[in-house]
């Protein structure tokens, strides 16, 4: 029976970050709680790739929290069982065309000022890095930072890292949060009873808004739809990341409407993972036989022998989207006591660790390893609906 | 000489023929699928686990559990239990997920 003795703080959600911040608050010595409606990774956690990415990601916060980032997953990777499978394996940003490649060459540019490590690659040297790529490209950039884990086992293995001082109450939906006298807050209530502690994180991912809304605050979550296509089990056939030159402005994008672009990667079980496609049509689970068209349609295009094998499967999820694109991270000075880390969007798995170390510094009253004002939880207006608190 | 199924209802199938496992000579009934013609011939495993190279043959018979897998005329991860032998098949045993020769 799981205990229901206060703890330091309480962490709403068992995804990766959700497990990140549990790891992390535990390692600086907090007792946490975390509570999740479902099992362990069983929302975005579990319906996505894994990336651990700086290639897509243009100078600013989100490129310093993912720098960060990929500094603390190798030090994770040391630490954690082999079951995460994490891998750095690099990314491999692809172009058609000579247009596509100054673009590129002008995106890596910017990036490497920044501290990304991208390595312009001709097209007569691609098939060296990855010997089934289509003929006929006009080159790349390889980025040696990029690199993959498995990402339900990443977040089930940090929540076992973080020993006694985690304790996980799964298949409990928070109902309510407790506040004292002052609003400040007391905990939360769920379907399975009162939890007390003098701090709550929202770790809830796409459901961040829901929960934000419990502590009456405004943070508008949106879910951002995507699918992912699996292959049979293969040897290695794709050695690094690869993706069209595309995906980078597909996912700065604000647009509802659908957009697909190649993303393809292997993985240490066999299977490839085809991505990636981006749409806002709510929490509809409808499988769209258009949208795997299209994602098939990329694969076999970047690597025509993709068209040999079977698709076996193919599974979508909800990444968490906020409408700067960047996340929630931190206190929130409307509800004291109640802290963000949601809103990661399709970066979740990789932003993960840093949010975690962020979290931790915040409750531990320590200063943050970086700026996290961009990051802010009340920097959107609330609706006109709504009175502002 | 042990009763088969063959015998036990009476069939009177057409006049057998001739597949292959791995070059040797196996003889199939019309009708028969490639795992019924090598479990006539004795042959229980053709295919080797991806983890640990461990043989695998027919488990459920029915063509749900996907462990017959087998390599029919080159095509690789056939369900055995299901694929009809033909005349003149040649069946190979499949290493692993049966796409060795695509790996870099």
């Amino acid at each position: 029976m799981p205990t229901r003795k206060p703890s330091d703080v309480i962490v709403v959600g068992a995804g990766v970050v959700g497990a990140a911040c549990a790891y992390y608050a535990a390692l600086a010595g907090l007792s946490v709680t975390v509570v999740d409606r479902g099992p362990v990774a069983g929302g975005t956690t579990g319906a996505g790739e894994g990336n651990l990415l700086v290639s897509d990601k243009e100078p600013g916060p989100e490129l310093e929290l993912a720098l960060l980032a990929t500094t603390l997953w190798r030090e994770l990777a040391d630490l954690l069982p082999p079951q995460v499978e994490y891998e750095a394996k690099g990314g491999l940003v692809v172009a058609s065309g000579e247009s596509g490649m100054r673009a590129l060459r002008e995106f890596a540019a910017r990036q490497e000022k920044a501290g990304v490590t991208a390595q312009e690659v001709p097209g007569d040297r691609l098939h060296d890095l990855e010997p089934h790529l289509a003929p006929g490209l006009a080159g790349g950039f390889l980025y040696p930072q990029d690199a993959q884990v498995m990402p339900a086992h990443a977040a089930a293995r940090l929540l076992r890292a973080g020993g006694d001082r985690i304790r996980l109450h799964l298949g409990e939906e928070v109902t309510a949060l407790l506040t004292g006298p002052g609003g400040e807050i007391r905990g939360v209530r769920t379907t399975a009873g009162d939890l007390h502690a003098p701090h709550v994180v929202n770790a809830a991912g796409t459901w961040g808004g829901t929960l934000a809304e419990l502590a009456g605050v405004h943070l508008p979550v949106l879910p951002r739809r995507g699918f992912v296509l699996v292959t049979e089990p293969l040897p290695r056939v794709v050695r690094h990341k690869v993706y069209a030159a595309d995906y980078v402005a597909d996912v700065a994008s604000g647009s509802a409407a659908l957009q697909t672009s190649a993303v393809v990667e292997g993985t240490p079980a066999g299977p490839v993972l085809i991505g990636a496609s981006r749409e806002r049509v709510g929490f509809d689970r409808t499988l769209s036989t258009e949208v795997l068209r299209r994602l098939a349609a990329g694969a076999t295009a970047l690597f025509p022998v993709l068209g040999t094998v079977r698709a076996i499967r193919t599974y979508l999820g909800f990444r968490p989207y906020l409408p700067d694109h960047l996340p929630a991270i931190g206190p929130d000075p409307r509800a004291p006591g109640l802290l963000h880390a949601c809103g990661h969007e399709g970066a979740g798995i990789g932003l993960a660790p840093v949010t975690g170390l962020v979290v931790a510094a915040c409750l531990t009253g320590a200063e943050p390893p970086l700026d996290i004002h961009p990051f802010r939880p009340d920097r959107f207006p609330a609706p006109e609906s709504t009175p502002a608190p | 000489m042990a009763r088969t199924p063959a015998d036990l209802v009476g069939a009177r199938p057409d006049p057998p023929f001739e597949i292959t496992f791995d070059g040797r000579r196996v003889t199939a009934l019309p009708g028969q699928t490639v795992a019924a013609a090598l479990w006539g011939a004795g042959i229980l495993a053709w295919r080797t686990t991806r983890d640990g190279g461990r043989p695998r043959g027919a488990f459920c018979g029915i063509g749900q559990c996907y462990d017959c897998l087998a390599t029919v005329n080159g095509e690789p991860n056939r369900r055995a239990c299901l694929v009809p032998a033909r005349p003149g098949d040649a069946i190979t045993t499949q290493e692993g997920h049966g796409h060795d020769h695509l790996a870099v």
